[in-house]
């Protein structure tokens, strides 16, 4: 049944065609304030951005940190026995971030140090090291460690964003399928085609991606195997195939397909590529996405009229209703943990991304943009990337979780849309 | 006052909202049957053939039914010009005014059972994107069962959605939004 394709469209690693720039627009009023000292360097260091710089963007981009500027700073520590907290109070911080970096044959080698100004203790010291031409993947685990030492929770800034770039020129399009950092650096082209291009998704272990993809005239779901560039054509039937989601394990994808008549929800086994159907209606079941138990899952439906969230607690459970808020609500991306989903949701004539507090049954509208879609949660539930306008364009725009602080990460030029945050892979 | 086959066609073209495959100036529709339009009146006076004109109280039983054979025929044909069907939104209700136009199509498959038709079902940008491939499909599959139930054959049809992915015009407005939730028929 699977089987790996006789390439059409092209597939690459080809160095960043269309890359993202970051924009800041907003910072939450209650971001900590943290100093990142600019590191020590003792050696040759590769041009570009600095470790500490880095590390300082990604604290700012969640929205939760307010980075003192350097400028400001009365003294540059590079390790613990420098650090003065009285200076630091005096400045308003709450942490101190200091380290040294060392060049180590072809590797860049850091020592760093946390600090709890108030407490004036150590809250964290280790060392890491890259090769000399990955130091952004250095800066990034060094951003992890710290995000996690101060709120508790795993940092997901050394995770990837897949996203789907589309530009025109004349009457042609290009559609790219792309793979970049959470801040938008270091993308590369996957996969290039002149016909659409959807729903990018990613394995448990971030190392494929399942898509929908019209290269031959007809939509169909792919498996790529991003380190080698392999493809399996895993669903090609009569009519939709869309809206692949992975299972935890990795070994089945809920797709929606409309072979039957019309469009339902089937779980794929990828291996022998049977099928089961999960769900059976006249009214269009699409969007499926596991829940946090891996036994039941949310989708979109139409049943009562419009499209609305639902879930199956198994996976022959009746489906529930969750969404009654508005006429439209659609595209559920429940968190890892069963507290929240998150969907497209119209109010008056605009579209919003909102979430539904699955305990209270409250849903909050998170976006002041007005036509949002595509929402995809971070894997550690404190970010939420999703695609808007701006200026005709679509952009993919980063914001808290609760709907804080946001970025946006236009395309240097045309649309970038349907990104996909990828998994913590340990 | 009856409308002339051409004027109903045109006037149908014209309420449509003017429709790909159509030029703008909205041409007559050829046919050697006919000879001057006479706008005001509202009715076509039939100039007869070459040799110069033959009043009407002068037609055979035969030449009447032939002359409305083919205003018959120049009128289908002039509605299958039309071949982008518009939707309301999140709907795949098929517009009335859009059901003799799908009727000519759907009788002229049936004449021409080697013809075959794609039949694309498009959303505006509006909502997702998944949603609306299944939504576009519904739009396509509501078209395609119109033309059977009207005498076209499964065998010649083919559908496909393309969801919001490729409007007919760019722009996040009410009109481009209208000019995009659409299906299209297209002849292969």
């Amino acid at each position: 049944m699977t089987w790996v394709l006789a390439v059409a469209v092209m597939i690459g690693s080809s160095p960043a065609s269309a890359e993202l720039l970051i924009r800041i627009t907003e910072g939450a009023d209650s971001a900590i304030p943290v100093a990142v000292v600019p590191f020590s360097e003792s050696g040759a260091m590769p041009s570009g951005d600095k470790i500490s710089s880095i590390v300082q963007d990604d604290l700012t981009m969640t929205g939760e940190f307010r980075p003192l500027p350097a400028e400001k700073m009365l003294s540059l520590p590079a390790k613990g026995d420098d650090v003065y907290f009285r200076d630091w109070r005096m400045l308003g911080q709450r942490y101190v971030l200091v380290g040294q970096l060392t060049r180590r044959g072809d590797k860049v080698e850091a020592r760093y140090e946390l600090f709890d100004v108030n407490r004036e203790q150590r809250i964290m010291g280790a060392t890491a090291s890259s090769s000399v031409n990955s130091t952004r993947s250095l800066a990034h685990h060094i951003s992890d460690r710290v995000y996690e030492a101060i709120t508790g929770v795993p940092g997901a800034f050394s995770t990837k964003l897949a996203y789907v770039t589309l530009e025109r020129s004349g009457d042609e399009p290009l559609y790219r399928l792309q793979v970049s950092d959470v801040d938008g650096k270091r993308a590369r082209v996957r996969l290039e085609s002149d016909e659409p291009i959807l729903s990018p998704a990613w394995s448990p272990d971030a190392r494929k991606l399942a898509y929908v993809s019209f290269e031959t005239g007809k939509p169909a779901i792919y498996i790529h195997e991003l380190s080698t560039g392999n493809r399996t054509r895993v669903a090609d039937y009569r009519g939709l195939n869309s809206a692949p989601a992975w299972s935890d394990d990795g070994r089945s994808l809920l797709v929606t397909l409309s072979k039957d008549g019309n469009a339902e929800i089937y779980k794929l086994d990828i291996e022998s590529g049977s099928l089961k159907r999960l769900t059976n209606h006249w009214s269009i079941d699409t969007e499926p996405m596991w829940d946090h138990t891996g036994d039941g899952f949310y989708f979109t439906s139409d049943r009562s009229g419009g499209p609305q969230i639902y879930h199956k607690a198994s996976e022959d459970a009746e489906p529930r209703r969750i969404t009654f808020g508005s006429r439209y609500n659609a595209r559920p991306r429940p968190d890892n943990d069963g507290k929240y989903v998150y969907y497209v949701h119209q109010r008056d004539k605009s579209f919003h991304i909102a979430r539904t507090n699955l305990k209270t049954e409250e849903e909050t509208v998170l976006t002041r943009t007005d036509s949002d879609e595509s929402p995809s949660v971070a894997p550690n539930g404190r970010m939420l990337i999703y695609a808007t306008k701006q200026g005709g364009n679509s952009v993919l725009t980063v914001i808290a979780a609760d709907g804080g602080a946001a970025y946006s990460l236009p395309a240097s030029k045309g649309d970038v849309r349907e990104p996909a945050w990828s998994p913590i892979v340990r | 006052m009856k409308m002339t086959a051409q004027h109903k066609a045109l006037a149908l073209v014209f309420s449509l909202g003017l429709i790909a495959g159509c030029s703008s100036t909205g041409d007559p529709v050829e046919d050697e049957a006919y000879g001057s339009v006479d706008q005001e009146g509202g009715s076509t006076v039939y100039g007869g053939d070459d040799e110069g004109g033959v009043s009407s109280s002068e037609m055979t039983e035969e030449q009447r039914r032939q002359a409305e054979e083919r205003a018959e025929r120049a009128e289908a044909e002039a509605m299958r010009e039309i071949t982008t069907f518009y939707f309301d939104f999140d709907t795949a209700e098929i517009k009335s005014e859009a059901r003799e136009v799908l009727v000519a199509h759907a009788r002229y498959l049936q004449a021409n059972p080697g013809r075959d038709v794609r039949i694309e079902g498009h959303a505006d940008e509006r909502g997702t994107k998944e949603y609306n491939l299944a939504l576009g499909e519904r739009r396509a599959n509501a078209i395609e069962r119109f033309l059977i139930v009207n005498g076209a054959s499964r065998g010649q049809m083919e559908t496909i959605s393309y969801g919001e992915e490729k409007p007919a015009v760019m722009g996040s407005d009410e009109s481009s939004w209208a000019q995009n939730r659409r299906v299209e028929l297209v002849f292969q």
